[in-house]
């Protein structure tokens, strides 16, 4: 069956048709929505697109960063204010999805993709979602919990998050058994502000090991007031499976998800390759 | 359903093609412009066979909505000969033995051209992650690696 395609100038109109058509998806860089009209998803009867430009915009002036969320992961790249986003953004596809690929969409990736949004929620971004005539902003986790629920209405505008105070403060962790790019197993993300040699205010997240990327609230309450030495993460560590339920799939079991994530919790953490 | 008109550069020459809505990229090339050097492979972004070069960037044709390319310009593998010289990087790719069932060399030569337009010399390790995208179940990569570097040579040597 052929599907209709509207684009609009801009993207309150778009969100607006998004949500006054339940077969309407809205298409930006295509990895998503083509993916499963390739795969004769019939549930898709309207394309909806728009021009708008604030759509691919980057802000950096100033403490706060705000992606568009059509920015594509080949933009982040060739930002250089962007620079601490680079592992996370490298990581996703090869150079051809990276030029698809968009914040935005990979907000709806489900395990094993969605790295990047694990990113963004250590990060403690918030989605800007445009509802037609209005737009909220919304933290990363609540988003996550409604687009599973289904209860995002509307479309995601923008994605805003703080710069990290220090360029190693944060740190990224793909896990995947292809090299050099492959589906990742899990992935860590960490933001782990020091103060006075402690750290202050860590913000961790997972992704592959929970139906949604999930913040890693038990090692985040062990971190508080450690050094990021052997002795001071020991603890994170054993705090790491808190919360956490990896299926079995094709890329891994469900056992070896476990077995690997205090591995590469630790390397993360003490700055190892 | 009405189908809508889409003009795009396909190879430098100008086209018009009629698209259904919802219609690939890859299908029509292969189908409405009879360009089947793209092929379908996953359709799900995974194996990089259908990766063409839109505005000079490698993209998935298979994930491309028809529609996005109007008035841009598509560079598929079919576009790289010059009349019967091959590109350098097709003589290459004959040279070092790095095509045996040849579905994925199509793609790999889009791969490796974007990288070889940005990037005359690349090191090894940018032409590995250039193609990290494009799988090839027959070779095991290294005769594509030493192509694509022994092409970048080669522009090299000619430019010299």
């Amino acid at each position: 069956m052929a599907i209709t395609v509207r684009t609009f100038e801009k993207l309150g109109d778009a969100a607006s048709a998004v949500m006054s058509d339940r077969g309407a998806r809205f298409l930006a860089g295509g990895t998503l929505v083509m993916r499963a009209i390739n795969e004769g998803d019939v549930a898709i009867t309207t394309i909806v697109r728009t021009s708008d430009p604030a759509l691919t915009q980057i802000r950096t002036a100033g403490a706060r960063i705000e992606l568009g969320a059509g920015v594509t992961m080949a933009q982040i790249l060739a930002n250089r204010d962007l620079a601490f986003l680079h592992p996370a953004a490298r990581i996703v596809g090869g150079p051809a999805v990276r030029n698809m690929a968009t914040v935005g969409g990979n907000l709806f990736a489900h395990a094993p993709y969605g790295d990047f949004t694990a990113a963004l929620l250590a990060l403690g971004a918030t989605v800007s979602v445009s509802g037609g005539y209005s737009a909220s902003d919304t933290p990363l986790d609540e988003f996550l919990s409604a687009r599973d629920r289904g209860g995002t209405r509307g479309l995601v505008a923008s994605v805003t998050l703080a710069r990290p105070a220090a360029p190693d403060a944060f740190r990224f962790r793909k896990v995947s058994r292809v090299k050099p790019k492959g589906i990742a197993v899990l992935s860590i993300a960490a933001l782990l502000p020091v103060a006075g040699g402690r750290i202050a205010g860590a913000r961790v997240a997972y992704n592959g090991l929970s139906p949604a990327p999930m913040r890693a609230r038990g090692v985040e309450r062990a971190l508080e007031g450690r050094s990021l030495d052997e002795a001071g993460i020991a603890p994170a560590i054993a705090a790491c499976a808190e919360g956490i339920s990896p299926s079995d799939d094709a890329i891994a079991s469900a056992w070896y998800r476990r077995e690997i994530l205090p591995v590469h919790l630790k390397r993360l953490l003490l700055g190892q390759a | 359903m009405s189908k809508t008109a889409v003009q795009f550069r396909h190879n430098g020459s100008d086209v018009a093609v009629f698209v259904d809505g919802g219609a690939n990229l890859l299908m029509t090339l292969r189908e409405g412009l009879g360009d089947t050097a793209p092929k379908y492979g996953c359709g799900q972004g995974t194996c990089g066979v259908c990766t063409v070069l839109i505005d000079g960037e490698p993209h998935l044709s298979c994930l491309t909505l028809a529609e996005t390319v109007a008035g841009r310009s598509v560079e598929t593998a079919d576009g790289l000969k010059n009349g019967p010289d091959l590109h350098p990087l097709q003589d290459a790719f004959m040279d070092h033995f790095a095509a045996q069932c040849g579905f994925c060399t199509p793609g790999m030569l889009m791969a490796a051209k974007a990288l070889l337009d940005r990037n005359p010399q690349p090191t090894r390790e940018e032409v590995v992650e250039a193609i990290s995208g494009n799988i090839c179940r027959c070779t095991g990569y290294e005769p594509i690696i030493n192509a694509i570097l022994a092409a970048a040579g080669t522009r090299g040597a000619r430019r010299a």
